[in-house]
C-alpha cells in the first residue's frame, strides 16, 4: 500500500540519509599554501581519496568508496578527453566541477539513493590567490571555497580550526602540521585531540612551481620527517616516493603528454589492485 | 563532446561505469571519430598527398636508450618541412619516434601518449613496458586499411624498462610492420627512407653497452650519414642551426638534450666529416 510523501519529506529525507553517511567516515582537508595546493586524508587503507585528474587538478573526496570512485573515473575520462580534443591548457577545475555537480544533482533528485559523498576540484594556479577549490556535495551543490575546506566526519569543527589558523604564505611543512592537526582535532577519546602518524595520512600536493602534471604524492620517509617537523624536505625530494623524474622541458601540444608519472613503488601495486578489484 | 545528450545534465553512462582503463576503448564510445583508423577513405592511392616523417634511430646503451630523429618532411619531391619533430617522449620512461605520413603519425603519437597517462590515473600504477608496447602495436594494426592506401605509418618505440627480466638490458627497442606486428629489437634499429643507411652505419660502429654520451654521438653520426645517401632525410643544418631531436629514456626519466648540447655534439660531427667524408 503507498502512502503520500510530500516532496519536501523525501528532499529532506535523502539529505538526512546523504549527509549521515557522509559524516560516518574520516575526513579530509584541502588547504592552498605558498607552493601549491595540499591534499590531505585521514585513511589507513591503501584505497585512495585522493587523487590526480589532470595537470593542474587534482580530486579529494569522502564517503562511500564506490561513488566517489564513479565519479573520479568520470573525471579523469572527461578531462582527457578535452584535452585530447582540443588542448591541455583546456581543462579546467570549474569545467569538471560543473560537470560533476549536474551528475550529481541529477543523481540526487532522480534516484533512490542519492550518492554517499562529497568530493573537492581543486587546481593550483601561479599564486595562492590564483588556486581554486571547489566544493561538491551530494545534492549536487556546488562552492567555490576560500583557500581551505574539510570535509566528511565532523568537519564544521575541523573547519575552525584551519580557519583560525589557515595562513596562504606557509611552506609545506607548516600547512602540513596546521592540516595533520586539523584533522586530529577530532575523535580523540573524551574530546582529547590525536596525535596523527604518517602511516595514518594519505598526502598529496599540487606543485605550483612544477610544469606539466603537477600532482606529487607523498609518502614513507618524506611523509614522516615532514611531520616530525625537524626536516624542511627539499623540492627534490617530494617526487621520492614515486620516483618522478623532472619533466621534459617541453611545451608544444604535441609533446605536452608525455611528461612526469608516478612510478612503481612497493605499496603502488598493491594499491592498484585494490582500487581496481573494487 | 559526449554523444547523446542527456536531459538531466549527468554524465552519459560511459563515464561513469567501471569500464576499461584505456582511453581508446573509451573513445569508441564517447567520441568514435577521433579515433584513427575509424575514417573511411575513397578508394585510390594518396601516397603524395601529405608529408612524410623519415629517418628514426635508436640506440640500447648502458643507461637505457638513445633515440634521435633527423628533422626532413618531404612531400614527393619538396621539403615540406625543416624543422619537423619526429621524437617525442610518449611518457616518463619511454619514447616514440615516427616515420611515414606525419599527419597520422602524430595523431597516433598523441593518442598513445593520452592512453599511457590515461591507464596511469585510472590505475593508479604505469603500464610494464611491455604492455604499452603491445598496446602501440595494437594502434598501429588500426591503421592498415589507411595503410593500405598510402598512408602508411610505422613507429619504433623504445624505453627503460622498470623491471626488466636481465638488469644489463633495461633499455628496450620495439619496432613495428604496418600490420601491427611487434618485434623486439638487439642493440639498435632504425625505420624511415634513410634506415637503410643509418643501419649500415650503426652495424660498424655500435657496441653493446655502450656509453649514452657514446650513443649520442653514434646516432647523430648515422643521421648524418642516413641524408648523405637519402635525399628525404635531413643532415644537420648549421647555417639555420637544426639539428636532429636527441632523447634519452634512463632510470632518471626521458630528457631532450637541450639546443647547446645538440649543437655540440652535431657541430664535432660535421667538423669530424671535414676531415673525412666518409667518417
Amino acid at each position: 500500500m503507498q502512502f503520500y510523501a510530500s516532496p519536501e519529506q523525501v528532499q529532506r529525507d535523502r539529505s538526512e540519509y546523504a549527509r549521515k553517511g557522509i559524516a560516518r567516515g574520516r575526513s579530509a582537508v584541502v588547504l592552498t599554501y605558498e607552493g601549491g595546493v595540499l591534499l590531505v586524508a585521514e585513511n589507513i587503507t591503501t584505497l585512495r581519496k585522493i587523487s590526480e585528474i589532470y595537470d593542474k587538478i587534482g580530486f579529494a573526496a569522502v564517503g562511500r568508496y564506490n561513488e566517489f570512485e564513479n565519479l573520479r573515473r568520470a573525471g579523469v575520462r572527461m578531462a582527457d578527453l578535452n584535452g585530447f580534443s582540443y588542448d591541455r591548457r583546456d581543462v579546467t577545475g570549474r569545467g569538471l566541477a560543473n560537470a560533476f555537480t549536474q551528475t550529481l544533482g541529477a543523481i540526487f533528485s532522480e534516484t533512490q539513493k542519492p550518492y554517499e559523498v562529497e568530493i573537492c576540484i581543486a587546481q593550483v594556479g601561479a599564486t595562492p590567490e590564483a588556486d581554486e577549490l571547489y566544493r561538491i556535495t551530494y545534492d549536487g551543490s556546488v562552492m567555490d571555497e576560500p583557500g581551505f575546506m574539510a570535509m566528511g566526519g565532523q568537519a564544521e569543527a575541523i573547519s575552525n580550526v584551519l580557519r583560525e589558523r589557515h595562513d596562504t604564505s606557509a611552506g609545506l611543512q607548516a600547512a602540513l602540521a596546521l592540516a595533520a592537526e586539523a584533522l586530529g582535532s577530532v575523535g580523540g577519546e573524551n574530546g582529547q585531540t590525536r596525535r596523527l602518524e604518517a602511516k595514518q595520512l594519505e598526502v598529496a600536493v599540487l606543485d605550483r612551481r612544477r610544469k606539466g602534471r603537477a600532482f606529487r604524492r607523498i609518502a614513507g620517509t618524506a611523509l614522516t620527517d615532514l611531520l616530525a617537523g625537524t626536516t624542511e624536505v627539499a623540492d627534490a625530494d617530494l617526487g621520492e616516493v614515486d620516483a618522478a623524474p623532472p619533466n621534459p622541458a617541453e611545451d608544444k601540444p604535441t609533446v605536452s603528454a608525455a611528461p612526469v608519472v608516478e612510478s612503481a613503488t612497493s605499496e603502488e601495486p598493491a594499491d592498484d589492485t585494490n582500487g581496481d578489484g573494487s | 563532446m559526449a554523444k547523446d545528450f542527456d536531459p538531466s545534465g549527468r554524465l552519459p553512462d560511459f563515464f561513469m561505469n567501471a569500464g576499461t582503463s584505456s582511453f581508446t576503448q573509451f573513445l569508441t564510445q564517447a567520441s568514435p571519430e577521433l579515433l584513427p583508423g575509424r575514417r573511411p577513405l575513397p578508394p585510390g592511392m594518396a601516397a603524395d598527398l601529405a608529408p612524410h616523417g623519415t629517418t628514426i634511430v635508436a640506440i640500447a646503451t648502458a643507461e637505457g636508450v638513445v633515440m634521435a630523429g633527423d628533422r626532413r618532411a618531404t612531400m614527393g619531391n619538396l621539403i615540406a618541412s625543416r624543422d619537423i619533430e619526429k621524437v617525442h617522449a610518449a611518457d616518463s620512461y619511454s619514447l616514440i619516434g615516427i616515420a611515414g605520413t606525419a599527419g597520422i603519425g602524430i595523431e597516433l603519437m598523441r593518442l598513445f601518449q593520452v592512453e599511457l597517462e590515461h591507464y596511469e590515473k585510472i590505475e593508479g600504477i604505469m603500464l610494464s613496458l611491455d604492455g604499452k608496447a603491445n598496446r602501440l602495436a595494437g594502434m598501429v594494426r588500426g591503421n592498415l586499411g589507411a595503410a593500405m592506401q598510402g598512408l602508411a605509418v610505422v613507429p619504433l618505440f623504445a624505453g627503460y624498462d622498470l623491471s626488466p627480466a636481465d638488469p644489463a638490458r633495461a633499455g628496450r627497442i620495439f619496432s613495428f610492420d604496418v600490420a601491427g606486428g611487434l618485434y623486439e629489437e638487439t642493440g639498435y634499429d632504425s625505420i624511415g627512407s634513410g634506415s637503410l643507411f643509418a643501419k649500415s652505419a650503426l652495424k660498424k660502429k655500435y657496441r653493446p653497452g655502450v656509453s649514452t654520451d657514446d650513443a649520442i654521438r653514434l646516432a647523430v653520426e648515422a643521421l648524418y650519414d642516413a641524408a648523405d645517401d637519402d635525399t628525404a632525410t635531413g643532415g644537420p643544418d648549421v647555417t639555420r642551426k637544426i639539428y636532429p631531436v636527441v632523447m634519452t629514456a634512463t632510470a632518471q626519466g626521458v630528457h631532450r638534450l637541450t639546443e647547446e648540447e645538440i649543437s655540440a655534439v652535431a657541430e664535432s660531427v660535421v667538423a669530424g666529416r671535414m676531415e673525412n667524408p666518409g667518417g
